[in-house]
């Protein structure tokens, strides 16, 4: 209800009374369509003004039709007040239904239960006031943390458990604050469900973190070193990022796996993530074809847009490599200049205990002293250098991947659509042939033939449209989203340099009046 | 050598007056009228290095007040090494000659960057030529400054300074032809020190009679091997530090595709950084360096007193064989009279000598300290500033 008087702005709570009917009616199979297909309808993301409005409605839809646990989530959600306390009463009572019926009937449904709801529909301006300003935030008010990397088990089987908790105050979810402990493969496994459902609509999906055989096998052999520990944290770190990332995005977090991902406490085991197995080797030559074909395919794109971007793209992934191998340089080179400046320190320090005079001892004594701290200061400039800056930076990388492959993906349908012109080209020469040769049973055959790709091109014509306007619509997001994630990044790594600039000032400071005191 | 080093070679000329770091590492020099050196101009052409040293005097045996000469790096090792030979400079500390003029190493780079040449882009280019024109600049400067302390040093000493050959030095306007010690004279040095280090060991294990001398002995040589400890470690550091900027300098301008504002921020404070190594190699690497010179020229004053002490202690045992002979005594006793004169002549000298290197070093270590302090004190405040500004304004812009 609220959610129609989002999409027709000034007449709302008024209109909404007048005609709820066909305006449910209208909204509801758009939602209801998202709900079932899994498609995002391009008709009904045209009307969302905010890609965020459009998911409140869905989501009370698609957690009515899940069902299981519907009525005890109904009371804990509170952020949507009154507004999903009401909308949720309605669905409640047709939950049963709900389950197994089409768009339409569900429509209708809460459509008649709507009517005696007039009473409510006053109290609806102020919780609809409130989640437009909410949503004008873009908040989803929803944050995910990976934290507490645990070893479990031992030896070559051991393996690294993660603790994800999320905390949110959307409805869906059975509770407001969760946790629960997966592992790497999990998080592999969820990227697989993922791409395979929306990599074909153009999605942009956020890769996640690499594989890493040596990294795992010492921290399974148990070798308990910093590099170990550094492994720990990167790789938790980026399962962090990872799964922020697709929180954010508007139409993954509607995705059941997701949220079984988040919810669930015990996930089955994700097969096909291990890179020796069958499915790994499958989707190496899967890739490698793909490789190959990719140089053929080139679209006669009456859009330059796509082209100029995938072009940016392209560049812009290679500014980005030549940058973090710089950056991982940098971070190599201040760690010599840690270990060198703690050297001196020590020898420093020897120095100032042989000098006789003793004022200027003690001015070396505090020289190696400063020295030292110097060297502390370095190396925790080095690690955010490193998680800051150069994590980001092969973020990045790797999402740009992920954008090529959108572009690839509608480059695809593309090549299909063509294909299935001309398979229907020559179909229709076929007929030609068989009209001029005048044989009437096989002539029918290739009508019906002819009907089937008609219908098949004009099918692959309608995806690649829809297929182009979503990858427009991902990439604008993304081009949003990375110059946000950018630009909050750089603003850390700048503070963190200001941080230790500032204890800079500080120690020397402290040293010079030792120094004057040198008599 | 490619075309950007030659052109740096050749007939570079600077004046370095105006960025001389003269004073930087020795302190203590009572420049009086009498007898004022500096080298006023510096020529760098392929592979030598040409002074002009300039002098002011009123002194009576010049002849004339002010009068310049151009010198080369040889000619000041063989004024070193005629001081050092000289018996009569025993006692004292001769100052240390003057490092030789090195370019190699910014040779070296500037080559690699004209190989390197195509394949980065033109302000990457420029901008690491830049860098290592100013580097090769700094080095420059670095050695007419070690040049001219020497020659303030000598200047400085109430003995030294009467030196003839240092007058020679300094007015003879033609070439001094001191050639460079050929092989042989090469192989001579080599042994004679190995022979003279063999002999310290020696002569350092002779007690010593006076207790000052004793303690200096055994503090010199324990400073002398920190020093050196401590100038190879500092060299360590600030060349990792160096090597630090020409990577900001790749980040920014890689960066400046998508922050134009972040990427002046990283230039400007790669600029800083480099002038912060820069700075901590003048004040500590340098002060490090010079003293572990300095050190190593008062061990081997002590050397030379100790040698004299034996030499002492064998005339007196030769005169005590000779009078229970009593055969030669003479001649006994009068080397016996040498030895103890020279002893005695390098033990006075010697104390002075060691007690105003003292003063010298602590003076030198002060003011070089205080100087460090500061200018990082600056930079860091400097780069505070920058990075509080650029982070206000990528904030102030959400």
């Amino acid at each position: 209800m609220a959610a129609s008087s989002r999409r027709n702005p000034p007449p709302l709570p008024g209109a909404e009374n007048q005609d709820p009917l066909s305006e449910m009616a209208d909204e509801d199979s758009d939602e209801g369509e998202d709900i079932f297909v899994g498609n995002s309808n391009p008709v009904a993301e045209a009307f969302q003004p905010d890609t965020a409005n459009g998911e409140e409605p869905a989501d009370l839809f698609s957690e009515a039709e899940t069902s299981t646990a519907v009525n005890s989530s109904i009371t804990t959600s509170k952020s949507n007040g009154v507004h999903s306390d009401n909308e949720n009463d309605l669905f409640a009572e047709v939950s049963v239904e709900l389950s197994m019926e089409n768009p339409s009937t569900t429509a209708k449904s809460s459509g008649a239960e709507f009517t005696p709801s007039l009473t409510r529909s006053a109290t609806q301006p102020e919780s609809m006031e409130q989640l437009e300003e909410e949503k004008d935030e873009d908040s989803f008010d929803m944050e995910v943390a990976v934290t507490n990397p645990e070893k479990i088990g031992d030896g070559m089987n051991a393996y690294m458990a993660y603790k994800v908790s999320t905390r949110t105050t959307l409805p869906m979810f059975r509770n407001r604050t969760f946790s629960v402990w997966r592992r790497f493969s999990d998080f592999l496994g969820l990227y697989e469900k993922l791409s395979v459902k929306h990599s074909l609509n153009g999605c942009i999906i956020p890769p996640p973190p690499e594989k890493s055989v040596v990294g795992m096998t010492k921290v399974k052999v148990g070798k308990d070193d910093s590099s170990s520990a550094d492994f720990v944290e990167r790789r938790r770190a980026a399962l962090e990022r990872y799964l922020q990332r697709v929180v954010c995005h508007p139409s993954l977090l509607q995705d059941p796996d997701v949220r079984e991902f988040l919810e669930r406490d015990e996930l089955p085991r994700a097969v096909g993530t291990h890179t020796l197995s069958g499915a790994g080797f499958l989707k190496m030559i899967n890739r490698a074809s793909d490789a190959v074909s990719k140089m053929t395919i080139k679209i006669s794109d009456s859009d330059a847009w796509f082209d100029n971007k995938l072009q940016e793209v392209e560049s812009e992934e290679l500014q980005l490599r030549k940058l973090h191998a710089v950056v991982d340089s940098l971070v190599n080179h201040r760690k010599e200049l840690c270990g060198n400046t703690a050297v001196f320190a020590k020898s420093m320090a020897m120095l100032g205990n042989s000098e006789d005079n003793t004022a200027l001892s003690r001015a070396l004594s505090q020289l190696a002293e400063v020295e030292d701290k110097m060297e502390t200061l370095h190396q925790e400039q080095a690690a955010s250098d490193f998680f800051i800056l150069a994590e980001l930076l092969a973020d990045y990388i790797r999402l740009l991947g992920a954008v090529r492959g959108c572009f690839e993906q509608r480059m695809k349908t593309w090549q299909r659509w063509q294909e299935a012109q001309s398979t229907l080209q020559k179909k229709r020469e076929v007929e030609a042939k068989l009209l001029w040769a005048n044989k009437p049973d096989k002539l029918q055959q290739a009508k019906e033939e002819i009907t089937e790709w008609e219908g098949k091109v004009t099918q692959y014509e309608r995806d690649f449209d829809r297929i182009s306007v979503t990858v427009r619509k991902e990439f604008l997001r993304f081009e949003k989203e990375k110059s946000k994630d950018f630009k909050s990044q750089i603003v850390k790594y700048l503070e963190s340099l200001l941080q230790s600039q500032q204890r800079h000032v500080k120690f020397w400071e402290a040293f010079l009046p030792e120094a004057k005191a040198i008599a | 050598m490619g075309s950007i080093a030659a052109q740096l070679f050749s007939g570079l000329s600077r004046d370095i007056k105006s960025g001389s770091s003269l004073g930087s590492v020795n302190v203590d020099l009572q420049t009086d009228a009498t007898l004022q050196v500096d080298i006023s101009d510096a020529l760098s052409e392929r592979d030598k290095v040409k002074f002009t040293v300039h002098t002011k005097s009123t002194l009576p045996n010049f002849k004339q007040n002010e009068f310049s000469v151009v010198r080369q790096h040889e000619e000041f090792i063989w004024l070193h090494d005629s001081f050092v030979e000289n018996e009569e400079y025993a006692g004292y500390i001769i100052p240390p000659a003057p490092p030789r003029p090195d370019f190699d190493a910014s040779r070296e780079k500037l080559q690699k960057l004209g190989e390197g040449e195509g394949s980065m882009t033109k302000e990457e280019f420029t901008k690491m030529k830049q860098e290592l024109e100013a580097e090769y600049l700094a080095i420059f400067k670095k050695t007419v400054a070690m040049h001219e302390v020497f020659l303030c040093r000598v200047a400085a000493h109430p003995v030294l300074r009467k030196d003839m050959n240092f007058h020679v030095f300094l007015e003879y306007n033609q070439d001094l032809s001191v050639r460079g010690k050929n092989k042989r004279e090469k192989m001579e040095d080599f042994f004679k020190n190995v022979v003279k280090s063999a002999d310290g060991v020696l002569v350092a294990g002779v007690k010593d009679v006076d207790d000052f001398f004793e303690h200096e002995k055994t503090f010199l040589l324990e400073y002398h091997n920190r020093v050196k400890d401590a100038s190879s470690k500092s060299d360590r550091m600030i060349r990792s530090h160096k090597s630090k900027s020409p990577h900001c300098l790749i980040i920014s301008t890689c960066l400046g595709k998508f922050f134009l504002k972040v990427s002046e921020l990283f230039e400007k404070t790669r600029k800083i950084e480099a002038r912060v190594a820069a700075d901590e190699d003048l004040k500590l690497a340098d002060l490090l360096k010079y003293y572990l010179r300095e050190s190593q020229a008062a061990k081997d004053l002590l050397y030379r007193r100790g040698r004299a002490l034996v030499d002492y202690e064998n005339a007196n045992k030769a005169l005590d064989k000779a009078r229970a002979k009593n055969k030669d005594v003479l001649q006994a006793e009068t080397s016996q009279q040498v030895c103890c004169q020279k002893f005695e002549k390098i033990s006075e000298s010697a104390k002075q000598e060691l007690i105003d290197f003292k003063t010298r070093r602590v003076a030198a270590f002060r003011k070089n300290l205080v100087e460090l302090a500061e200018l990082e004190l600056k930079h860091a405040k400097g780069n505070l500033q920058l990075l509080q500004s650029c982070v206000g304004v990528l904030k102030g812009d959400t």
